[in-house]
């Protein structure tokens, strides 16, 4: 029935999209029956933390991405940028999170222009967890927020089903236990800014030396009122090892008994000019 | 080119029932001659029209109108019957300033009247309708439009 198919303008353009989006579950799953499967999407299989301290936030990450069992890149950023106050770690599938919080990015900022204010921690919070919430966990984005906003430093660690937790000191990511771990020791109440800069160095490094997911080097990204300092890297735990010898011949090495140089005389038999098609 | 291409809606009755209707079904565009149009909508099989191919179509697929209900719902217990049947009719009226149904509208009243216009989400950027290579068979689409179908 041509009706069905032609529904009026707004569940027109819906219907174009969801079509097309929905043929991939079929693909994939008529793929699967074959014994093909689909290659496996890259997940930063992290460790990202964060911690309040006395006048702000300090948030880290590692800056390992694993695509299964392979480092699929070894100097990844895992901090991303909200707005000019607040920013967000993201574990789980990596192109999860790079669009979920450059979406929640233009979000705030388009919202911040509406309300001619800084926007708060607790906005962007919303807006994730009620956007995870609607994809049901499909989207595999555990964020770890953090920003200082008129009411004090805030820090929220979000889940990919769309729960959220308010806390002082928050650890997600594979490595999560090692962090938290190293924070359940260590952390006291209203402590200094480089104090907390070493808490989350060393929670860091606890998730990258115990998981095989978090490797290479440490990221920082310290939240005051007023200024955000972003240390990429702050500390490189895992320096690559530089060699010591070198198998290559020095020039010399063989004696050159003979030269002989031989000149290859070439004429230029056509010249054509073909002009580029730039309409 | 398009400005006197701009026309009222004068859709037939049955046209306007389908704005409120949850979208149940799964079954996939039909093309010419009653067949189903591989090359736009991709393969079939009876399984996909019967039960959702993703845990989330149905759910995707009657989001709007969900929230849009739940809105109005809401509205209606806190400011009474004529709060929403205020919003309705303006939503009525701004979907009507459109351009033919082939052509690209901008639905910028519309857009303003909903808040879509402050914010961004995966239908702005993914699959984007004005940049699709392919266009609705115009004599179609318009007398659907206008209720000859």
């Amino acid at each position: 029935e041509l009706a069905h198919s032609y529904v009026s303008d707004k569940f027109f353009l819906l219907l174009i999209s969801y079509f097309c989006t929905f043929r991939n579950a079929v693909l994939e799953f008529e793929c699967n029956k074959l014994g093909h499967s689909i290659p496996a999407a890259r997940k930063t299989g992290t460790t990202i933390c964060g911690v309040v301290f006395k006048d702000g936030i300090v948030l880290g990450a590692d800056t390992r991405a694993t695509e299964g069992m392979i480092v699929a890149d070894k100097n990844c950023s895992k901090i991303h940028y909200i707005s000019p106050n607040i920013y967000c770690c993201g574990a789980g599938t990596a192109a999860d999170t790079e669009m979920t919080t450059q979406i929640i990015s233009s979000n705030l900022e388009l919202h911040s222009l509406s309300t001619g204010r800084l926007p708060r921690v607790a906005t962007a919070n919303r807006m994730l967890k009620q956007m995870l919430f609607r994809y049901q966990g499909h989207i595999g984005a555990a964020l770890v927020l953090g920003g200082v906003d008129c009411n004090g430093p805030h820090l929220y660690s979000i889940y990919p089903h769309g729960s959220t937790d308010k806390l002082p000191y928050v650890t997600m990511g594979s490595g999560s236990l090692a962090a938290m771990a190293v924070f359940e020791d260590r952390y006291e109440q209203n402590m200094e800014e480089e104090d907390a800069k070493r808490l989350v160095r060393d929670a860091i490094a606890a998730g990258i030396f115990n998981d095989l997911g978090s490797g290479s080097n440490i990221d920082l990204c310290v939240i005051t009122k007023g200024k955000v300092d972003y240390l990429r890297p702050h500390d490189m735990a895992n320096k690559k090892g530089v060699r010591t010898g070198d198998y290559k011949y020095k020039r010399g090495t063989t004696g050159v008994l003979a030269k002989a140089v031989t000149k290859l005389d070439l004429e230029v038999v056509e010249e054509t000019v073909q002009t580029m098609d730039t309409s | 080119i398009c400005d006197f291409l701009c026309i009222k809606n004068t859709r037939g009755l049955r046209s306007q029932l389908k704005d409120s209707v949850p979208v149940t079904g799964l079954g996939t565009q039909i093309g010419a001659y009653g067949v189903q149009d591989t090359l736009r909508s991709g393969f079939s099989s009876v399984k996909n029209e019967l039960l959702p191919s993703h845990a989330l179509e149905l759910s995707e697929k009657n989001f709007q109108l969900n929230q849009d209900k739940m809105n109005f719902s809401t509205l209606r217990n806190i400011q009474g019957l004529h709060a929403p049947l205020k919003l309705q009719m303006e939503y009525r009226a701004a979907r009507q300033i459109q351009r033919l149904p082939f052509l690209q509208s901008s639905h910028l009243a519309l857009d303003t009247l909903k808040g879509n216009d402050e914010s961004i989400s995966f239908e702005d950027i993914l699959n984007d309708p004005a940049q699709s290579e392919m266009m609705g068979e115009p004599h179609i689409m318009v007398e659907y439009k206008l209720g000859l179908m």
